[in-house]
């Protein structure tokens, strides 16, 4: 810059002042949980923790990974998040495939379009979904968790705009060489859009992770839901029953602490694949919706 | 055919592999697609047919065949009831704020982080807070709950300055703003990654020129930056219009309560607990389907604007 004001100097320092305030706001809450699920039980329900343990102890933690309920709803989330992502990813890769191709190579190709994107645009609502879910007999099962969600539109166009920018020359090697549609798919799309799969394919992961309202919907008892909803039931709808100024009795001097732990250990999985996301997501994201 | 082509007697192999004679035919591509199919046939289009127990009485034990016509009764009865309109105006204003002031609070972001010229430190701003985004509001509703009830260490702190605490999720008007302000603040970082895209797609030289002309950084935030900008916000906007009943169940599922109905009550948390609280299914899914049917319209104005004013299409 070939000259800068003072009046800019000055708005630099409070540039970066107020931007990292903001930052440091935005993980506070985070860090707060992390303080008191590792503080002792009577400091944290004196409410005397900041953002810092006091009394540290493993005790919540301890208490948490030796609750049935909550082992059990850890394995639900880990098998449905990883049998929905693999299966989801499929899907979509399977739809955007056929629907990157131009309307005159591939007849049909606006039906489809269509039918996929009306189910974005327009939803029966959450009570016809239920009654579905109860007539097919999924009540309780996991696949209620699964396929319903199986088919993320969204996801299949951002995938179908990124393999409408792989250049053609290399499908045409692929022709030339005998390969059909499978093997063009398998062989040339496939490994050319490994960024973006690898991206969306974290999404999906998140998405699944952190779904709690189909498996209060969906699953009638406790030792079936996935580790959200078992959250959800543990830390919100118990809180309610506080508001009526009760606080002091032991049960919830322990609670506190055991909640703030079981909180941490439900956003965990996202805070390691975030990293990896943040690297991709950024052009992923700009990718699919700026394109033109 | 072509007539050039008719004297020959077959095309040669290379000719076929060449011209991609496997591609031209189209049942590999039918099939790949019919898995996705079935699936939003099943779990997409099969629920649309429920949507009839809206006209109905409907009673699980006589279900859809077996149950009363009522024709428009539910809806006539839903634009009576003082609740359900309390409810649909609820929706409006927390999505219009959420909307209005989040848009607001991404651009201004988007803006302050593009003076922020070391790339550790945009680095490092991006990375805490894009981050709520990333967690549900099952987790920060109860690290919110915790830090906002009424013994917390916040409230004390607020109390010796004020001389009260405040009693963010029991208080109607409270309740509102701090659903508002949480949204924000969850998503505003997140929301601004559209527009650092669109910034730093802005060319170089218009700066050049700019600065040629003796214009320090605020006249070319205001006379650079933010035109290029305006076609992307405008799209922005107008895409989240289509959004507008969309209030944010997650977020108020997990943060509400009794004491905050009044303000706090939206289309879908009512919905939740007419159908599964009350059991009033018929009613339940007429209000599901007037959110459905506003929503899509709207969505279907907001992307024709979208396409006339910025030329902005999803495919």
């Amino acid at each position: 810059m070939p000259h800068v004001s003072r009046a800019y100097g000055w708005f630099t320092f409070a540039n970066y002042t107020g931007l990292l305030a903001v930052s440091v706001l935005c993980v506070l809450p985070l860090v707060h949980v992390l303080a008191v699920s590792f503080s002792g039980a009577a400091a944290a329900s004196a409410n005397l923790v900041g953002f810092w343990p006091i009394e540290f102890t493993w005790d919540a933690y301890e208490k948490t990974v030796g609750n049935r309920n909550f082992v059990r709803s850890l394995g639900v989330s880990v098998i449905r998040t990883s049998a929905g992502t693999v299966l989801g990813m499929l899907t979509v890769l399977l739809v955007a495939y056929p629907l990157s191709k131009e309307n005159a190579a591939f007849k049909g190709r606006s039906l489809y379009v269509w039918l996929f994107l009306f189910t974005m645009l327009f939803q029966a609502g959450m009570v016809p979904h239920y009654i579905l879910i109860q007539r097919l007999g999924l009540l309780n099962s996991i696949w209620a968790l699964i396929l319903p969600s199986l088919v993320n539109v969204y996801n299949a166009i951002l995938l179908l705009n990124f393999f409408r920018q792989v250049p053609k020359e290399l499908e045409e090697a692929a022709w030339i060489d005998g390969a059909g549609h499978f093997r063009t798919l398998v062989s040339v799309y496939l490994p050319v859009s490994m960024p973006a799969i690898a991206t969306l394919g974290l999404f999906t992961m998140v998405g699944h992770w952190n779904a709690w309202f189909d498996g209060l919907l969906y699953m009638t008892r406790v030792e079936n839901y996935p580790l959200a909803t078992f959250l959800q039931t543990v830390i919100v709808q118990q809180d309610f029953s506080k508001l009526a100024a009760r606080p002091e009795d032991l049960e919830n001097i322990a609670q506190r602490t055991i909640k703030s732990a079981q909180i941490f250990i439900g956003a965990l999985p996202i805070l390691v694949v975030y990293p990896f996301l943040q690297r991709y997501f950024v052009k992923g994201i700009v990718l699919g919706a700026v394109k033109e | 055919m072509k007539p050039r082509q008719s004297g020959l007697p077959e095309r040669s192999a290379s000719w076929r592999a060449a011209s991609g004679w496997r591609l031209r035919r189209t049942w590999p591509l039918h099939l790949m697609i019919w898995p996705g199919l079935v699936l939003i046939g099943l779990f997409s289009y099969l629920p649309l047919g429920g949507i009839v127990m809206a006209f109905q009485d409907y009673k699980p034990w006589l279900g859809f065949a077996g149950s009363d016509w009522v024709g428009l009764e539910h809806f006539r009865f839903m634009f009576e009831r003082e609740d359900s309109l309390k409810v649909i105006r609820n929706t409006f204003v927390i999505s219009a704020l959420k909307m209005i002031f989040g848009l607001l609070a991404a651009v201004a972001f988007a803006l302050l982080l593009n003076e922020v010229r070391s790339t550790p430190w945009k680095r490092t701003i991006q990375t805490l807070v894009y981050m709520p985004h990333f967690l549900s509001w099952v987790i920060l509703g109860g690290a919110l709950t915790d830090i906002l009830s009424q013994k917390s260490l916040l409230n004390r702190l607020l109390a010796s300055m004020f001389g009260s605490p405040i009693f963010f999720l029991g208080e109607n008007g409270w309740f509102m703003f701090t659903v508002v302000v949480s949204d924000i603040w969850k998503e505003f970082g997140f929301g601004a990654i559209v527009f650092l895209a669109a910034i730093s797609g802005i060319h170089p030289s218009l700066y050049e020129a700019a600065i040629i002309d003796g214009a320090n950084r605020w006249k070319q935030t205001l006379h650079i930056t933010l035109p290029s900008m305006a076609p992307i916000i405008v799209v922005v906007g107008t895409l989240s219009l289509g959004n507008i009943l969309n209030a944010g169940f997650d977020q108020i599922f997990n943060l509400y309560n009794p004491l905050v109905y009044e303000r706090g009550d939206i289309i879908d948390t009512f919905v939740y607990r007419l159908a599964m609280l009350s059991g009033d299914l018929s009613f339940a899914t007429a209000v599901g389907l007037f959110k459905s049917v506003v929503g899509f319209s709207l969505i279907v104005i907001a992307y024709r604007v979208a396409y006339k004013y910025a030329h902005y299409r999803i495919f």
